[in-house]
C-alpha cells in the first residue's frame, strides 16, 4: 500500500505544483479556475488514451517513439510558460492593480487562459499516463493486493495535492507587490526544468551526447527519492546526478526567457 | 609518427565501429530482473535491451545513469547508454522498486 502511495505521490506531484504555481500566477484572471480545472480533466483524459497506446508510441521511430512524444510534450509546455512569463511582464503590474483595488476585471487575458489550460493539460498528461500504466497492471496483475493498492494510490494523489495547496496558500501571503514577480520566477524555473528534462529524454534517444554523465553526483547529500527531492526536482528541476548537457539546457532557457522578460518590459515601460 | 596517427585513427574507429554493435539484454519476469547484475565494458555506447515477459506494464529506472522508459507488457524497448565510467550504477522497475527482486545493477568496467 505504501509503495503504491509513494510511486502515486512522486507522479502527481509534479504536476500537482505545476497546477498550484499556474493557478497562482494567473491570479486576477478572470475565470481561471475553470479553465484550470478544464486542463486537469483533459490531461486525465489524455492520460488514459496514452497509457492505452503506450506500446504504439513507444516502436515509434525506430524504438525512441515515447521519447520524442514527451520531447513534444515538454517543448510545448516550455513555449507556454515562456508566453505566460513576457505576456506577464507587461501586464503583471495592472494585473496586481485589479487584486489590490479589487476593481472589475479590465485585463482581457483570453489568450492567456488558454495557455493555462494546455500547460496543466499536459503536465497532468505527462505525470499521469505512468500512474494509469502503474495502476492498470496492479488492477490487471490480480491477486488481493487491489484495493490496498487503489488506496495507497489516493493516499499518494491526496498527500501531493495537500503539497500543492500549502504551495498555493504560501504563495497567497505574499504580498501583492512582489507576488507576481515571484510566480513568474516559479515558472521560469519550471520551464528551465522541462528543458533539463528535455535534453535528458534527447540522451536517452541518443540524439545529443550527455557531455558529462554525472556531471555531479549530490545523490549522497540530498537524494531524488526524500520528499524533499521530489519537491525540489519538482519546483527548480533538482537532479542529483544530471548529465552536463541537461544543466546547459536547463541555463540556455532561463537565460533566453529572462531576455524575452527583460526586453519586452523595458521596450514596454511608460516614459514618466 | 605518421604511422602511428594513423594507427590511432584507425584503432579509435575500430572501436566506434563496435560501439553500436554492442547489445546488452535484461529480462523481466514475475516483477524480478533477470539477471540481477549486469557487466558492460566502460568507456564506449552499448544498448541495452529490457525484456518485459510480464503481462503487465513496467518501468525501467536509474537515477545514476538518468534513464527512465515504460516497457510495455509482453514487449521490449532498447535504452542507449554510454559512454560510462567504470562503477556501479543501480536500478529498479519503478512500479516494484521497493521489492529486492526489482532492483538491479549495471557494472561497469
Amino acid at each position: 500500500m505504501f509503495a503504491a502511495a509513494i510511486i502515486v505521490f512522486r507522479e502527481s506531484l509534479e504536476a500537482s505544483l505545476i497546477i498550484s504555481i499556474m493557478m497562482a500566477a494567473t491570479r486576477g484572471i478572470p475565470m481561471r479556475g475553470r479553465w484550470v480545472w478544464g486542463g486537469v480533466l483533459l490531461g486525465l483524459v489524455g492520460s488514459a488514451l496514452v497509457a492505452s497506446t503506450m506500446e504504439m508510441i513507444t516502436n515509434l521511430a525506430e524504438g525512441i517513439g515515447s521519447e520524442l512524444f514527451n520531447v513534444v510534450i515538454l517543448i510545448t509546455a516550455i513555449c507556454m510558460l515562456a508566453w505566460h512569463n513576457i505576456w506577464m511582464s507587461v501586464h503583471g503590474k495592472e494585473l496586481a492593480h485589479q487584486i489590490s483595488n479589487t476593481a472589475s476585471a479590465v485585463t482581457d487575458g483570453s489568450r492567456e487562459r488558454s495557455v493555462i489550460l494546455v500547460v496543466v493539460a499536459l503536465a497532468v498528461l505527462r505525470e499521469g499516463s505512468e500512474t494509469v500504466l502503474f495502476l492498470f497492471g496492479v488492477a490487471t496483475g490480480g491477486g488481493n493486493g487491489i484495493r490496498d493498492t487503489l488506496l495507497g494510490g489516493l493516499m499518494g494523489l491526496g498527500s501531493g495535492a495537500v503539497v500543492a495547496a500549502l504551495l498555493y496558500a504560501g504563495l497567497l501571503k505574499i504580498p501583492v507587490r512582489w507576488f507576481f514577480a515571484v510566480t513568474s520566477a516559479l515558472v521560469l524555473l519550471l520551464a528551465a526544468s522541462m528543458a533539463s528534462q528535455v535534453a535528458r529524454l534527447l540522451i536517452q534517444a541518443d540524439l545529443l551526447p550527455s557531455l558529462a554523465m554525472p556531471i555531479w553526483d549530490t545523490s549522497g547529500v540530498l537524494s531524488q527519492n526524500t520528499a524533499l527531492g521530489t519537491i525540489l526536482h519538482g519546483l527548480v528541476g533538482y537532479e542529483a546526478q544530471p548529465a552536463g548537457m541537461q544543466v546547459l539546457a536547463y541555463v540556455v532557457v532561463f537565460t533566453a526567457i529572462a531576455i524575452g522578460m527583460k526586453s519586452v518590459s523595458m521596450r514596454l515601460r511608460p516614459v514618466r | 609518427m605518421k604511422k602511428q596517427i594513423a594507427l590511432a585513427i584507425l584503432s579509435l574507429a575500430a572501436i566506434n565501429a563496435f560501439a553500436a554493435t554492442d547489445e546488452f539484454t535484461l529480462t523481466i519476469k514475475n516483477h524480478a530482473f533477470e539477471p540481477k547484475e549486469l557487466k558492460v565494458p566502460a568507456g564506449k555506447k552499448i544498448k541495452l535491451v529490457v525484456v518485459n515477459e510480464d503481462a503487465t506494464p513496467a518501468e525501467f529506472e536509474s537515477k545514476p545513469l538518468g534513464r527512465e522508459k515504460v516497457i510495455p507488457a509482453k514487449a521490449k524497448v532498447s535504452i542507449n547508454l554510454g559512454p560510462l565510467m567504470p562503477g556501479r550504477y543501480g536500478f529498479v522497475e519503478e512500479y516494484h522498486e521497493t521489492e529486492a527482486a526489482a532492483q538491479g545493477t549495471i557494472v561497469v568496467e
